[in-house]
């Protein structure tokens, strides 16, 4: 189409560029690193709880799994599906308010309503 | 709508309506469809009232007496009043953010004929005979147990339409987010575009419950699920649960953008600035908000305890705050204006009582031992009607007031406006004020008729000749719409004088690009702002004229929506007839061809060009024909 327009960026900006997507490349591998190694985590506590090993209860297991997969999801959507970066405030705000009444409306069921 | 007006033939009008993707074109469709939904509700509306005109009537059969309320409930709230908002929406968002289309044309189309098409097929049920008969709530265990295909035709016709409305409400979301001019904060956008964006919040909030609730009803009717039949381990206050989370965000989806068209009308119309700005879109967004935890104030009775019916009791109460915020905002807003009592402004003016007496009567029943005395009485539909005719109506007839020369280029006659006005004021106060007493003195609401003897007579009696003065202003309207469109008396950009936001200073009717150029935007009432500065075009612009890009139009929306349509007959009549499931299977796969062929043919549009426009400017300012 007539309106793609062939921009050159200076050496300044491309100097940048590379710095920009360096610390990014760097952030991405991090947190996939540390997801990675959640993970295993978590399959490490199941096992120790399958095998039996002192300590592990299902109250201990449950909980942190729970824990570790709410932070998963939030390292995805923030990480990976660039929810921190600018310009991403107005979907936030939707997906938070989807949460909240996702939350809301079957906390409201399983505490006060009898049926 | 091009600059040379053009002698076309009926199939080649026909061919562009059916194809625009034109947010205008497209508001004024829904217009049209919401009117004719609207006469047809309204039809049933006045055969119900004179059922109930005198005791022990026999006009209607108790079976169809059923059938009206049912439909006069549905085609009231899903094909008249929300396309009706829909198309001021469609037609008056875009023009007030300074954009040129919203952001989806072609979904947008998609949506206006999804809701057609949903509301004839739900219509259509007339014609087989078997209409829905379970109320517009369509209580499951009543909707399970009813025969032949009236909840078909509403659980189908509804999922269809309700489809629409979702498209078109996630377009307006993502229009306003990302295609506002240049200077639009959010905090600058005029209060109908807040509360269209709030409407539309809810709509994505709320429409996807109503999808559920109507696919688990379907699959119990159609295809042998259990979902609400307690005998199979079902649950039947679910579709109760389920029907109101969607439900009562609906009420609030209808009447948040009438709030928004009277808040333009006080403001135009007292040449004030809306008081309290910020609190009336903080009000409107903690009402979008609140209107998700209320549902089961529906419900008081059902039995969910007296925890659950304290907690949404208070919580509907909790409503009455923003609302009362608002009113106080609107009175203060006229309050030592320079006010000129026009048809809209004289509509705004009767909405502030007629509405707080439906708001004060739903804090009555948001008290919940009371509510155990009001339900299901006629108090309830005299509630409901306050809100919805004294509101949400009142607002509608007001905007058709207030845009038509926008939209039409043509200004209604201001006697006949009045007169509709006063015919259509007095009769809604005159049929639902005594329908409280009605409910006090123990009427059930949706009783097919009455004895005689039980001090019902005279008070079923006024209200009925209350709707036919509801009908004599609107046929009164009808006329003044026909006499406008006749004499055709051209009007300028800015027909009452006092316009404040973007709509006013392009002219009426808009050309099909909107805006020659981007505008630009100084703040709160931009246009306004402008003029007190000397600037009498009210318009400053963003950027020079350039060409503008502008999509084509498109058959494949409608093309889309018919396979639907034909497929729900298909899912309608598979259980007793061989041609059932190919003609759902065939239905399903026309639309999925039509998306395929939307997906494969890349349509990239044209540009209008630069010399066009110039010249569109330069007749404009000779003062030309538009």
């Amino acid at each position: 189409m007539a309106e793609v327009e062939m921009y050159k960026r200076t050496p300044i900006e491309q100097d940048l560029f590379v710095r920009r997507s360096k610390e990014t490349m760097r952030g991405q591998v991090m947190m996939f690193s540390l997801m990675i190694f959640m993970t295993l985590v978590s399959f490490t506590f199941v096992v120790a709880y399958q095998q039996g090993v002192e300590g592990f209860t299902k109250y201990l297991v449950i909980p942190v799994l729970f824990l570790f997969a709410a932070v998963q999801v939030g390292l995805q959507l923030y990480y990976f599906m660039h929810m921190k970066d600018k310009g991403h405030g107005v979907p936030q705000m939707f997906m938070f308010t989807g949460v909240v009444f996702a939350f809301l409306i079957p906390l409201t069921f399983v505490t006060i309503v009898w049926w | 709508m091009s600059s040379v007006a053009q002698k076309r033939g009926f199939g080649a009008a026909l061919w562009d309506w059916m194809t625009t993707v034109d947010h205008k074109k497209i508001g004024i469709l829904y217009l049209i469809g919401g009117g004719f939904f609207f006469v047809v509700g309204g039809i049933e509306a006045m055969i119900i009232r004179l059922q109930l005109l005198k005791p022990n009537n026999d006009l209607v059969s108790a079976g169809l007496f059923n059938d009206l309320i049912t439909m006069h409930g549905t085609t009231m709230i899903f094909l008249a009043a929300m396309p009706i908002l829909f198309g001021f929406m469609n037609y008056i968002m875009p023009l007030q953010i300074g954009a040129r289309d919203v952001a989806f044309p072609f979904i947008n189309s998609l949506g206006f004929w999804m809701f057609f098409l949903g509301g004839v097929f739900l219509n259509v049920s007339w014609f087989f005979g078997q209409v829905p008969d379970a109320g517009w709530t369509s209580y499951a265990s009543l909707s399970l147990a009813s025969t032949g295909h009236g909840i078909d035709f509403y659980a189908i016709g509804l999922q269809i339409a309700g489809g629409g409305t979702l498209m078109g409400g996630i377009n307006f979301l993502v229009t306003i987010i990302n295609m506002r001019a240049p200077g639009m904060t959010y905090m600058r956008m005029p209060l109908f575009t807040w509360t269209t964006f709030v409407a539309s919040a809810m709509i994505l909030f709320a429409f996807p419950p109503l999808t559920v609730g109507l696919f688990f009803l379907t699959f119990d009717r159609m295809f042998d699920a259990n979902f609400f039949d307690h005998q199979m381990g079902g649950n039947t206050i679910i579709w109760e649960h389920i029907f109101w989370i969607f439900g009562h965000p609906e009420v609030y989806i209808l009447i948040l953008p009438a709030f928004g068209i009277f808040s333009e009308i006080f403001s135009i119309f007292s040449r004030k600035r809306l008081f309290g700005y910020p609190a009336m879109v903080f009000a409107t967004v903690l009402i979008g908000f609140l209107g998700f935890m209320v549902w089961a104030h529906h419900m008081f009775t059902v039995g969910l305890g007296p925890t659950a019916n304290a907690i949404f009791a208070v919580a509907t109460m909790a409503i009455a705050v923003p609302t009362g915020v608002k009113i106080f905002n609107w009175l203060l807003t006229i309050w030592g204006g320079s006010i000129s009592v026009t048809t809209p402004m004289l509509y705004a003016l009767g909405f502030i009582p007629s509405f707080v007496m439906g708001g004060v009567t739903g804090v009555m029943q948001g008290a919940a031992p009371l509510d155990y005395q009001l339900h299901d009485s006629y108090f309830i539909v005299a509630h409901f009607h306050y809100v919805i005719v004294g509101g949400v109506v009142l607002a509608i007839l007001a905007g058709v007031h207030l845009y038509w020369p926008k939209m039409f280029g043509t200004m209604l006659s201001e006697t006949l406006g009045k007169i509709t006005f006063v015919f259509f004021f007095v009769g809604f106060h005159c049929t639902f004020l005594i329908q409280h007493w009605l409910g006090f003195w123990g009427m059930p609401r949706r009783v097919w008729t009455y004895m005689d003897g039980q001090g019902w007579n005279t008070a079923n009696l006024i209200s009925s000749i209350g709707a036919l003065l509801m009908a004599i202003g609107v046929i009164v309207m009808v006329i003044n719409i026909i006499m406008t469109t006749v004499k055709n008396v051209r009007v300028g950009n800015d027909p009452w004088g006092d316009g404040r936001t973007l709509e006013w200073a392009i002219p009426s009717p808009p050309p099909f690009y909107n805006f020659t150029q981007t505008p630009l935007v100084r703040g709160l009432d931009t246009v306004w702002i402008e003029k007190q500065e000397g600037n009498a075009t009210g318009l400053t612009f963003a950027e020079p004229v350039t060409d503008i890009h502008m999509p084509h139009g498109s058959i494949i929306p409608f093309f889309m929506s018919v396979g639907l349509f034909i497929a729900g007959f298909g899912a309608m009549f598979h259980q007793e007839t061989s041609w059932g499931l190919p003609l759902l299977i065939f239905g399903l796969a026309w639309t999925f061809v039509a998306m395929a062929m939307r997906s494969l043919k890349d349509d990239l549009g044209y540009h209008v060009t630069k010399e066009e426009i110039q010249r569109d400017i330069t007749n404009a300012s000779k003062g030309g024909q538009n």
